[in-house]
């Protein structure tokens, strides 16, 4: 049988209007190399599958930044297609709004446990600038257009992620077969993220595998957003369509929210996310109180509540965080320059044996790791000096027509 | 014959002869004057076609010997030709006037509240506990900026960051729930008295209504909305500078699209000053403001009331017709920071029946629409909305915040915590309670600080059971329930009514 004729989700059930969420309660961690240096994918696939059982086996994913050092400049699609028509109508608009630097299957090798699988194939682009022109829009809101368009309206097609030198690597199955067959240990970067489902209403489907990625933020997520609802309408009144009949997808909205159009520190956006309480705000000084007062006023719609920890990719590093009154585990070490957190503390010790430090965050209290913008130029340029072993080097190399 | 009334009374009092104490406090307490002494036999003797059922009797006899029942006199079965549909005829061919009446529309309309169901945690998510952990039913009300910027901050700022927005007045309510506007002149000194001493206790707030602001009543201003209706009683600068933030009328649930009527009768002394205008005469507030006559009118009225109260928030309150939604997209941009949604089954001191229990649209709809239309438009932080009309309990309140109302407020429900006992004889200036009422005996009977603990009592167990809601929602901030309709279900609602309101029915996940 031949993989386009493999639908990789019903789609009468899933694309219907908002009505299924799914729910899920999770494994999840993340790994920031703070200096710029890349690690092997293999180290958080390992951390994951210790965490085997918080996961059910019907979905698992994971995020690289800096896994593209060669293309660092080009916005990177990582499409899943139900079938052949659906990668044809998503090349039309591609090509139409986009210079396709260069397309490619997303390298993967047969693993028991995964089957089914959709087409997976990357895109290399640049925004065809006429078109850039003509909607008047930022270069990246442009790109955000784009995906919710694939998403909403090309029917069997799904953006899993759209940043540049990154990638989304995510599938039905338990998180060490999906980096498995994605064949992580192939790739470098300085962060990683990884995430295990348990979803408890619906059964999984490759698209509704975390993490959910727009631009560079990338989400990974256990637990139940209580406040979707709002958080969806609220997004919605900025231009989001949120499709994926998932509460994380909203986690990765806000981000983009919050800290690509609106630019606030990340701490503050955090602070928007799992607010501190009333009755805290109200002992702050007067600046202090002044300002988280006004984030809660302005910003009440985006709040998340509910049982969560999420991690947080971005081109800057990693962010982890619990909800505000922490009914998800989150645990966090730190050995040199690496910020570790997990679910759980042995994730940390099977690929870290002895931190220099480990803690478990408070409630709403941000883990934040960041990458400086001379490590990921160092990295990067490494990288080159070591340049060939990587296939997709190899394409550029051959300069394959776009 | 032609003395004769053709309407029997509506209900019948009964005395039980060896429970009385003749003791004659039913003469004295009922202000309509149902009971007379009968010397003869010293026993009351009441006139049942003077009561209205408002327990005031009922309540203070010592020796429970009085019931009120219905007067159950045998009609002709007839769907059509109902007894109540004959009185009316009777009523208006004896008197060849538009029928009033008092309280909200009293007729079987789908009550939309009682098919919206609240959803609860089970297994994958945890729900919270409001005795253990906190519950944050904090509320501001105004209007919000899109965005908010920060500047580096400074050690001694107590932050890395500073806020660089300056954001527009707020007003801050410890919960949801406010009190609509009822003016002095309508109700008593006292209750407003009450209203007021509840607000400041509760941190909440209180309107005056059209009627001014009573010198008493100085002492709370910061928990006071001062009301500027198309009467213009008793606004002046100083007026409209008392209070917290400033509320122009345009229309009433009760009745949208006409004005007030307050008889000479109830413009004593102190009514008359508080108004402004002369003792004994009728206080008529016309249907429109004949300053507007169009929304850039309003919007002058909004930002000449902003300058002369150093930009206090200014809300409008309307009335929710069909075009509620449009009308309140309108009122936002022109530079209102709130809006005040009165539904149909909102109540009023007097109405011609006919307005009342034919005009206008629920409440639950004309949030659902005007939230909707409001975030469509992409303007829903630049104005908080108040939903009204018909608010009878915290679930009502809940459905409507969790429908997309920042707060609502209550009249009818506050009243009732005072004694009332909705007989809807408001206007006819004998209420028995000393509620709506300015006749020094029957006023004196209600005592503002216990009215005040009534009114505390209620807005606090409401906010515990709302608490107990949001616990079970697994969510401890209203605002995570301010619009999320998602936590709505409908039941027995049919297709159209679940689309208009953004709900799903019962049984879809």
């Amino acid at each position: 049988m031949s993989r386009a004729a493999l639908p990789f989700h019903p789609r009468a059930a899933y694309r219907e209007e908002s009505l299924s969420r799914i729910l899920g309660n999770c494994g999840l961690m993340g790994i920031c190399h703070q200096s710029g240096k890349r690690v092997s994918g293999e180290l958080i696939l390992r951390g994951m599958a210790s965490m085997h059982d918080r996961g059910n086996g019907l979905g698992g994913g994971f995020a690289g930044y800096g896994i593209y050092p060669e293309l660092p400049q080009f916005y990177c699609f990582h499409l899943l297609f139900n079938d052949s028509l659906a990668k044809k109508d998503t090349e039309c608009y591609l090509r139409k709004n986009f210079r396709v630097v260069m397309d490619e299957p997303i390298p993967t090798k047969p693993v028991k446990g995964i089957e089914n699988e959709p087409i997976l194939w990357r895109y290399f682009l640049d925004p065809a600038p006429e078109r850039l022109a003509e909607t008047q829009l930022s270069e990246e809101d442009y790109v955000v257009h784009a995906v919710m368009d694939i998403n909403a309206y090309i029917d069997g097609a799904f953006v899993a992620s759209s940043g540049k030198n990154m990638g989304a690597f995510k599938g039905v199955g338990f998180p060490e077969e999906v980096g498995e067959f994605y064949r992580l240990d192939e790739y470098k970067g300085w962060t990683w993220i990884g995430h295990g489902r348990f979803p408890t209403n619906t059964p999984g489907w490759w698209g509704g595998a975390h993490p959910f990625v727009l631009l560079d933020c990338s989400v990974v997520h256990n637990g139940e957003i209580s406040s979707y609802g709002i958080n969806r309408r609220y997004l919605e009144m900025f231009g989001y369509r949120c499709t994926l009949q998932t509460d994380t997808e909203v986690v990765a909205y806000l981000f983009d929210l919050l800290l690509r159009r609106h630019k606030l520190p990340i701490e503050l956006a955090c602070k928007v996310l799992a607010a501190p309480f009333w009755k805290d705000i109200d002992l702050m000084s007067e600046d202090e109180r002044s300002l988280l007062a006004a984030l809660r006023m302005v910003y009440g719609s985006a709040m998340l509540n509910g049982p969560f920890a999420v991690v947080l990719g971005t081109r800057d590093g990693m962010v982890a965080l619990n909800d505000r009154i922490k009914l998800r585990p989150l645990v966090a070490a730190r050995k040199g320059d690496a910020i570790y957190v997990a679910s759980e503390e042995s994730a940390i010790r099977e690929i870290c044996a002895k931190p220099d430090e480990s803690w478990m965050p408070a409630a709403g209290e941000p883990v934040i790791a960041l990458v400086s913008d001379k490590g990921r130029e160092k990295a990067i340029a490494r990288a080159h000096q070591t340049a060939g072993q990587r296939r997709v080097a190899q394409s550029a190399a051959l300069g394959r027509p776009s | 014959m032609a003395t004769r009334t053709l309407i029997p009374p509506e209900f019948r009092v009964l005395i039980d002869e060896n429970a009385c104490l003749q003791c004659r406090r039913c003469v004295g307490q009922c202000g309509w004057g149902v009971y007379s002494w009968d010397t003869t036999r010293n026993r009351p003797s009441p006139d049942h076609s003077k009561c209205g059922a408002c327990h005031r009797c009922v309540t203070f006899c010592p020796g429970q010997a009085i019931t009120i029942t219905r007067n159950k006199l045998a009609f002709k079965a007839n769907d059509n030709w109902a007894e109540q549909v004959m009185k009316a005829i009777w009523k208006q061919a004896e008197t060849g006037g538009v029928l009033l009446t008092g309280m909200g529309n009293d007729k079987p309309y789908l009550r939309i509240f009682d098919h919206l169901l609240l959803d609860a945690c089970q297994v994958t998510n945890p729900s919270i506990d409001p005795l253990r952990e906190p519950m944050e039913l904090r509320t501001y009300l105004g209007r919000k900026p899109d965005s908010v910027e920060v500047v580096a901050g400074s050690f001694e700022s107590g932050g890395p960051f500073r806020l660089a927005t300056e954001l527009d007045t707020q007003l801050r309510l410890e919960t949801p729930i406010m009190f609509a506007g009822m003016s002095y002149g309508s109700v008593s000194l006292n209750a407003h008295k009450a209203l007021a001493m509840a607000a400041q206790e509760l941190g909440t707030f209180m309107n005056t209504g059209e009627g001014g602001l009573h010198s008493d009543l100085e002492p709370y201003k910061d928990h006071i909305i001062v009301q500027c209706a198309s009467g213009r009683f008793g606004v002046d600068a100083s007026y409209l500078q008392s209070g917290a933030a400033v509320e122009i009328k345009i229309g009433q649930g009760a009745k949208p699209g006409i004005g007030g009527h307050l008889p000479g009768e109830k413009i004593d002394q102190q009514v008359s000053l508080t108004r402004m205008i002369p003792q004994g005469t009728d206080a008529l507030s016309p249907a429109p403001h004949h300053d507007i006559y169009s929304i850039e009118d309003l919007r002058q009225l909004i930002y000449a009331i902003k300058e002369a109260t150093g930009y206090k928030p200014v809300s409008v309150k309307i009335a929710c017709v069909h075009n509620v939604a449009a009308i309140a997209s309108g009122v936002v941009r022109a530079g209102a920071d709130i809006i005040y949604l009165d539904g149909f089954r909102g109540g009023t001191g007097a109405s011609p029946v006919i307005i009342r229990d034919h005009v206008g649209i629920p409440i639950e709809i004309a949030v659902a629409v005007v939230d909707q239309r409001l975030r469509d438009e992409g303007i829903r932080n630049r104005v908080s909305l108040i939903a009204a009309g018909g608010i009878r309990s915290a679930a009502d309140v809940i459905k409507a915040i969790a429908l997309g109302a920042d707060a609502c407020a209550i009249g009818t429900a506050a009243l009732v915590a005072l004694g009332c006992h909705v007989c809807q004889r408001c206007h006819t200036g004998s209420c028995s309670w000393g509620i709506c009422t300015q006749r020094p005996d029957l006023t004196r009977r209600l005592d503002p600080e216990w009215g005040a603990s009534q009114l505390t009592n209620l807005v606090k167990a409401w906010t515990h059971e709302m608490a107990e809601v949001l616990g079970a929602l697994g969510v401890n901030a209203i605002e995570s329930l301010r619009g999320n309709r998602e936590r709505l279900r409908g039941l027995d609602l049919d297709e159209n009514l679940l689309g208009i309101l953004g709900v799903k029915p019962a049984g879809v996940a």
